[in-house]
């Protein structure tokens, strides 16, 4: 590519920055949370078959928004980081915080030395012996890592969800009742109803034996969500869905 | 392109790029030192080294079992008595192995995690007879140590969840030291230097329309069988309460261990009903 005359260091980032955000903003969001029993994600996902939503290793569950083709790459390279630990190690040697790290520091340098920077934002979970020992870290485009103590929102329309979210979420839940405040949140970003929305559901379920990480879907999503549906008359208060679901 | 064995705190460019979801491929172009295969010094000649020994597996209605005995040796010498010798290695398959015991462990937690490894990558489980071609390409890379004495043989078990008829869906695979691999359609096979034994008794008493726990009786049998005229092949310990290790597969529970009561009260079972009065 041709070089600009001249650009400060400043505005290059800013547009760099500018234009992952912007990526990023376009999709729809992701939230995960801690519950009772481990760590929830809630994905909204037109496909069943290209997911936002998978597993890294036996406790470490991988979550992502933005371009598919980049997280997809990023998903691709924790997997094989963690199997070639665990066998060079041991299975227990494999964890979340260094993968993190990992990820971290190769956005950053995406970032800073790339044309273009990975238009992503990602989290990494990994669930402990214990409701309170589960960890969440969050990587962003640029390589800063977040370690958030109960959830994560991320991706469009993250900044409504995350308020909602605020407002709503229980310490030491059930499935079923994290489930029904995720879906909630989701409704304040952007109302749809439970049918017309596309859920990508997954646990890591500490109390699996090896591989926690589980898929919820078909049948049981549904049933898991008609399990928490608020009484008819409750529904009323939803928002009126005047803007069109994205 | 060097991979990054102790710090992790950088991904290496070649684990961004796409390209095989195989986790033997990718550890052969990124660290090939850690292959189980491949390291042996030209002119090795065998070493006293511990052995596998009586593997066998039987087809019943509704699925698959395979069991092993608990003992290497070194020589003449017991080497250990409550070595497992048959695995999970995922959801619906399971493997025992006869040979060079400390190449044959690294082996199965080598194939173990190349099952895991694709099905992570590519979010759908190997087919059976996909699993049953690893194992065989696994075995074939491991041919140069053969040669050199260091022989491991697996026999692999499956419930193949897209057979026709359920009740004939568990699968029994051979392999010989070239990675080639066959079927066995009789719906029992053994493989050890106690094989002999345990396929005569499994010939004589092997039921295709029994159930499992007529299959685990039959394993037991045969095993005990082996033992008796195997000086490799252990028989149930009944002072140290050590008994075969027993997987079976089907459709239902997938593969499981079956419990070591129920594998002690066959085995004291067989003990009784084989004991002179």
């Amino acid at each position: 590519m041709t070089m600009p005359l001249y650009a400060s260091a400043e505005q290059v980032m800013r547009d760099r920055s500018e234009l992952a955000r912007k990526g990023i903003a376009k999709g729809r969001s992701v939230v995960v949370l801690t519950y009772t029993d481990g760590v929830l994600f809630v994905a909204e996902n037109t496909s069943s078959t290209l997911r936002k939503v998978s597993e890294i290793y036996d406790r470490i569950g991988f979550a992502a928004v933005g371009r598919y083709s980049e997280f997809e790459s990023l998903r691709i390279a924790g997997v094989r980081h963690a199997d070639l630990r665990g066998y060079q190690y041991d299975r227990a040697d494999v964890n979340a915080r260094s993968l993190a790290n990992a990820f971290a520091s190769l956005l950053g340098s995406i970032f800073t030395e790339q044309i273009k920077p990975f238009e992503v934002e990602v989290c990494l979970a990994e669930v402990g012996p214990s409701y309170g020992t589960d960890q969440l870290y969050r990587n962003t485009y640029d390589g800063s890592i977040f370690d958030e103590p109960k959830y994560v929102v991320m991706g469009g329309q993250a900044e409504a969800i995350s308020n909602a979210l605020k407002e709503s979420f229980q310490d030491d839940a059930a499935l079923a009742d994290a489930l029904r405040v995720a879906v909630n949140a989701f409704d304040a970003g952007s109302p749809a109803t439970n049918g017309e929305r596309s859920l990508e559901v997954a646990v890591l379920d500490r109390k699996r034996s090896r591989r926690a990480f589980r898929r919820i879907q078909g049948a049981v999503l549904e049933e898991l969500l008609a399990s928490t549906k608020p009484a008819p008359a409750a529904e009323e208060s939803a928002e009126e869905p005047e803007k069109p679901a994205e | 392109m060097e991979h990054n064995t102790h710090t992790g705190a950088a991904l290496p460019a070649a684990y961004l790029t796409p390209g095989t979801s195989s986790f033997v491929d990718f550890l052969r172009a990124q660290a090939p030192e850690l292959l189980p295969f491949n390291r042996i010094a030209p002119g090795a000649r065998p070493l006293e080294l511990a052995h596998g020994t009586t593997i066998v597996a039987v087809a019943y209605k509704g699925g698959v079992l395979i069991a092993g005995d608990r003992r290497a040796t070194q020589g003449n010498v017991i080497a250990h008595r409550d070595m497992d010798k048959v695995y999970v290695t995922d959801e619906y398959s399971a493997v025992g192995i006869a040979g060079t015991a400390g190449l044959a462990v690294e082996m199965v937690r080598l194939y173990q995690l190349e099952l895991e490894h694709y099905e992570k990558l590519e979010g759908v489980t190997i087919t059976l007879d996909g699993k049953a071609n690893r194992l065989g390409a696994m075995i074939k890379g491991n041919l140069e140590a053969a040669m050199a004495g260091l022989a491991v043989l697996p026999l692999f078990v499956g419930f193949d969840t897209d057979a026709p008829d359920p009740d004939r869906a568990g699968r029994i695979v051979t392999y010989d030291v070239t990675g080639g691999r066959f079927e066995e359609r009789a719906g029992y096979h053994s493989i050890g230097s106690g094989s002999v034994f345990a396929k005569g008794s499994l010939k004589k008493l092997y039921d295709p329309d029994g159930d499992q726990d007529a299959a685990v009786r039959t394993a037991i049998e045969a095993l005990y069988d082996a033992a008796d005229d195997d000086s490799a092949t252990s028989g149930p310990d009944l002072v140290r309460r050590i008994f075969p290790v027993v997987i079976t597969v089907d459709g239902l529970n997938g593969a499981l261990r079956v419990a070591d009561e129920t594998t002690a009260a066959v085995s004291e079972a067989v003990v009784a009903d084989r004991t002179r009065g």
